[in-house]
């Protein structure tokens, strides 16, 4: 219940950030929402020496367009991209997804570029992004690189973070218009996704099917070779791997991905 | 680790260890019980209070991120001793029980009415998916929220009008 | 080691005979937590000094959430091998219990030992990691069930056997199955029926008292039961029940496993809850998703039940003690043996009290759970506190006024008998002289004026009722939404409607949760894998309605309130309903069963595996 002792230092800026981390090392660990890291702290599964907050970071919170991308700083909470109209225009999955995580308390907190680095391929954003075809922005003292989502989930908890780096923000397509649809198959209210569907222009990712979010590549070929969503759906679970855990098998998650596929493809939100 | 915060409207300055959970600051530091701890996972909301007007689990965030900010509790709620509309609708539709979740579920719903002031039956219901109440089976809290609604949406109505579901009894003549 | 109730080397091999169709099938009714909000906790001091230290001369001073000081008092003096008269135990606030708070715990013994040990107080509270694994557990019982009858409806035979795992330490966990198999035949009028069972010990968290306490495994069994015999012989479940039902009696009615149920219309509960739900519009809404083959069926279960109520105290009878004393500034005190966390005993004896004595419930103090003030008490559970607890408020009140009016009489010069008391004045008159009265605040200036009364009930009560769920199931998914509950819950008269609905509430949606959501599940190495509540599904406010309470009240002869009890009642019909619910909106794919609680999962495998079988 109660965290290891860390260190802790408030971060000016961006690139203050990046200093400190440069000089914490290896054991750093940046904290935003603390909705990722914290729960994880206090149960002792991680136990960082030093905390780097970039949370009060204003430059870091904000939701802007720039060409064809929606641009959102990473440390914007949750509530606010669900609640932000321009996302909700532009990429309304994204909105949607942001409205799914935990409850309202935690989305209150919660950021999404914290819940991108923290990479549970049960949660929402991850999936949202990969389905959107989204990116990341990566900054560290040589600058910035972006990342494509297919790229930067490596596995497990994993990103292609390099130590040193800072998730800075986030890019979308802005798709004003684009029909899209969302599953996440819970229990209860505030699980994560025993399964989850995101799909937008013909992409479609898969959540809790395997470390990462996934690709259901057999069914978005299918859909560009002019299947409709009952037939590309089918194919939705194709070389898939997802693990086993109390609330379902192998077996039932490849089905639940197979259905809420379908529904997602139909453009079905739930 | 100073930290420098205004808690129900009083201003507290401290030094903590940079891990002490804003809950434990609230409780032990300062003396204010109201928020309680029910979990270890983030999932319970017994500790919900508002940081800057929005709800928050307190057992999340650590004390050191609420410097500089405001923090409202339970215990101040109510304006000079009087009951806020929340606490009086929850005591008014017998939405409480043991009472432990009681002030987590009573700063949610708070938070809830001020970005949502005219919730349906499901909006509440989902509103207060992050708060868990073994006691009441929700019915009656949910009954409290719509008529905290009502009342804050008409003080002068704040006695009349019926909530926006029936009691159990009349639905089910 | 294992513990043996009834002897199924005793079972009837004969006991289906003439049976023109017999169902049987093993069931588990699984292990759940009671999660109650608030975790374990204890504070400890002994004391030398008196007046410095909260206990005095050498004493234990514990405050501990529990369900009854004065039961935890003796569990803590038998720990630590002291005379109990050296300890006391004060109960604070309560955050829940659900059965899981009575007596004491090894835990709440080594904090009072550790205070001792080091000389300074000692304080505790586990986490909820911790609660998940060394708080008892509910239910646990594994039940092969068999029933036969005519393809008119009528049962003939039921048996019922039954695997308790009591987990580590027997303690009560092995003693639930008594109450089952008590409670067997539930509201029917079976011609013949056994049971018997067996309780183990297991490598994991003990098993104890879980709101209902063996009683919703009984009412769950047989209610499976008459839904698997409904669907073999091809007749509507609602019909069968009715067929069975014990026919209504206001005479005491004696079972033949031993139980004295008090009064009952069973076959009135039913019909009311079927009329308050639309059982005939839900049958016809059914039918018509099944015509259209959508994805989303709908299922209605149903769960008659009958439970017992106020069954026995720590004394060994159903009773409880009530003090209650009249101050001279108009205001009055009750001191009572039960032990409230939430059911509002200090709203209800205030006003018994009030009704009597004719002084406002705000004037009205409420007191229990300090073993110094209150050295006998029952506390607060089995659904006994306002049929024996309340009864003695009113008892006590009115045996203070008896007293009372003797003072009266001398103060007025009067004879007794000649005396009015008129409550709405607080006060006794001379009948036909208004002028001469005295209120009754003052008959306490001179001399203390109070009674301590003890209320002993002439047996358990058994409250009855009906529920009905109605689920939506998706077929492709195999989740279950809960849409409605509907609830008739007889428990007699209702002294506060308020209170009694929201035990009603709770229960059901804790009834409902360990139907389609919740279980404690170990690993095949004994490994706790449901040990937080991310893993454990303890139900949201979004996954249940608003429910549906109708009325109906049958009082009971056993105390002058006519109140049987009603904490436990909507934990035990709910989960047969909603399990029932369940099946029944697959049943048309031929699924029969599905095991609780009645995950996606479970569901999917019972479509596939009857999907196989055609």
């Amino acid at each position: 219940m109660i965290p290891a002792p860390f260190e802790y230092a408030v971060a000016e800026s961006a690139e203050h950030a990046l200093e400190l981390l440069a000089e914490s090392g290896d054991d750093a660990k940046l904290l935003a929402g603390g909705h990722s890291l914290l729960p994880m702290m206090k149960l002792r599964l991680a136990v960082p020496s030093v905390l780097i907050d970039i949370g009060p970071l204003t430059e870091l919170a904000y939701i802007r367009t720039d060409g064809d991308d929606l641009v959102i700083g990473a440390t914007t909470r949750h509530a606010d991209v669900a609640g932000s109209e321009r996302v909700r225009s532009e990429a309304p999955l994204l909105a949607y997804s942001a409205a799914q995580v935990g409850d309202p308390q935690i989305r209150h907190r919660g950021t999404i570029g914290g819940s991108l680095a923290h990479a549970d391929p049960a949660a929402d954003l991850p999936m949202a992004l990969t389905a959107l075809g989204g990116s990341v922005e990566l900054m560290s003292p040589s600058g910035i690189r972006t990342v494509s989502a297919d790229d930067f989930f490596a596995g497990y908890f994993e990103t292609s973070l390099e130590p040193g780096e800072l998730l800075s923000a986030v890019r979308v397509p802005r798709q004003p218009g684009a029909d899209w649809g969302y599953q996440k198959f819970v229990r209860r209210a505030n699980d994560w996704a025993i399964v989850g569907v995101a799909a937008v222009s013909g992409r479609v990712a898969l959540a809790n099917m395997g470390p990462t979010p996934v690709r259901a590549w057999a069914a978005e070929q299918a859909l560009a070779d002019g299947a409709g969503p009952a037939e590309a759906a089918e194919l939705a679970a194709d070389g898939t791997e997802p693990g086993e855990d109390i609330h379902a098998d192998r077996a039932f998650r490849q089905h639940l991905a197979r259905v809420l596929t379908r529904r997602a493809l139909e453009h079905q939100r739930g | 680790m100073k930290v420098r915060l205004t808690v129900n409207g009083q201003d507290r300055s401290d030094d903590v260890e940079p891990r002490l959970l804003l809950v434990h600051y609230l409780r032990q530091h300062l003396g204010l019980r109201a928020a309680n701890v029910g979990c270890d996972t983030t999932s319970c909301g017994a500790c919900t209070v508002l940081l800057n007007g929005k709800s928050v689990k307190s057992c999340t965030v650590l004390t050191v991120q609420a410097t500089g900010q405001d923090v409202t509790t339970a215990e101040g709620l109510a304006a000079e001793g009087d009951l806020h509309p929340v606490q009086r609708a929850f005591r008014a539709e017998h939405g409480l029980q043991c009472g432990f979740c009681t002030p987590g579920m009573v700063m949610a719903a708070t938070g809830l009415l001020a970005e949502n002031p005219h919730p349906t039956e499901k909006e509440v219901r989902a509103g207060l998916e992050g708060n868990f109440c073994r006691c009441t089976g929700y019915h009656n809290i949910v009954r409290a929220v719509l008529t905290a609604a009502d009342a804050m949406a008409s003080p002068s109505r704040a006695d009349s009008g019926s909530p926006a579901i029936p009691t159990s009894t009349e639905s089910a003549q | 080691m294992a513990a043996s109730f009834g002897d199924a080397g005793q079972f009837d091999p004969a006991l289906f005979d003439g049976c023109e169709a017999v169902v049987t099938r093993t069931i588990e009714n699984q292990r759940v937590a009671p999660a109650p909000m608030e975790t374990r906790a204890a504070a400890a001091a002994w004391g030398k000094d008196p007046g410095k230290d909260p206990g005095k001369d050498g004493r234990l001073t514990a405050w501990i959430p529990n369900q009854g000081a004065q039961g935890t008092r003796a569990v803590m003096a038998s720990m630590l091998g002291i005379d109990p008269a050296l300890v006391r135990i004060i109960t604070p606030d309560v955050g829940g219990a659900f059965g899981a708070k009575f007596g004491a715990d090894p835990e709440h013994g080594l904090v009072c030992w550790v205070a001792r040990q080091l000389g300074r107080p000692a304080r505790w509270a586990e986490t909820r990691a911790e609660n998940m694994v060394a708080m008892t557990h509910g239910r646990a019982q594994r039940q092969t069930i068999t029933i036969g009858g005519r393809r008119d409806g009528t049962v003939l035979a039921y048996r019922l056997e039954i695997l308790q795992d009591s987990g580590a330490y027997p303690k009560f966990g092995a003693i639930l199955p008594s109450l089952t198999i008590l409670m067997t035949p539930g509201p029917y009028a079976f011609p013949r029926a056994e049971a018997a069972a067996v309780s183990v010990v297991t490598n994991t968290t003990p098993v104890g008292a879980y709101r209902g306490a063996g009683r919703p495994e009984a009412t769950a069994a047989v209610e499976r039961a008459i839904d698997l015999f409904a669907a073999e012989i091809g007749m509507d479940p609602a019909d069968v029940r009715r067929k069975n039902l014990l026919p209504a009696f206001t005479e005491p009615h004696t079972t033949a496993f031993g139980a004295v149920y008090d009064s009952g219309d069973y076959t009135t509960a039913l019909d009311r809850a079927l009329a308050a739900a639309g059982y005939q519009d839900l049958r016809e809404e059914q039918a018509k998703r099944r015509a259209n083959g959508g994805a989303v069926q709908l299922g209605i279960g149903l769960a008659s039940y009958v439970e017992i109520t106020g069954g026995g105290s720590e004394a060994g009878r159903p009773q409880e003690n009530a003090t209650v004393e009249v101050h001279p500034d108009g205001s009055a005190t009750i001191l009572t043996g039960t032990s409230p966390h939430g059911q509002g005993h200090s709203t209800v004896w205030a006003m018994l009290a009030s009704e009597e004595l004719g002084i406002p419930v705000g004037k009205i103090t409420v007191k229990w759970g300090d073993t110094d003030l209150i050295p006998q008490g029952g506390g607060t559970g089995g659904s006994r506190s306002l049929q024996q607890g309340g009864a003695a408020v009113q008892q006590a009140s009115q045996e203070l006024l008896e007293e009372a009016r003797q003072r009266a009489a001398g103060e007025l010069e009067a004879n007794a008998a000649d005396l009015v008391f008129d409550v709405g004045s607080s006060a006794f008159t001379v009948a036909g002289d208004p002028d001469a009265s005295v209120p009754l605040a003052r008959l306490a200036e001179t001399e203390r004026l109070f009674v301590r009364s003890v209320f002993s009930a002439p047996g358990a009560t058994f409250p009855f009722g009906a529920h009905v769920a109605v689920v939506e199931v998706d077929t492709e998914t195999g989740k279950v939404v809960l849409r409605r509950m509907v609830t008739v819950d007889d428990a007699g008269t209702l002294v506060n409607p308020l209170l009694a609905e929201g035990q009603r509430h709770g229960g059901i949606a804790q009834g409902a949760a360990q139907a389609f959501l919740e279980e404690v599940v170990y690993d095949a190495d004994g490994n706790p894998l449901t040990t937080t509540f991310a893993d454990y599904p303890f139900l949201s406010a979004t996954e249940v309605p608003s429910f549906e309470l109708a009325d109906m009240a049958t009082p009971t002869t056993y105390n002058p309130l006519g109140a049987k009890g009603i904490g436990e009642a909507g934990t035990i019909g709910a989960t047969p309903a909603v399990q029932n619910a369940v099946v029944d909106a697959v049943s048309h794919l031929g699924v029969r069963h599905i095991d609780m609680p009645t995950s996606p999962q479970r569901v999917w495998r019972a479509l596939n595996e009857s999907r196989d079988a055609r």
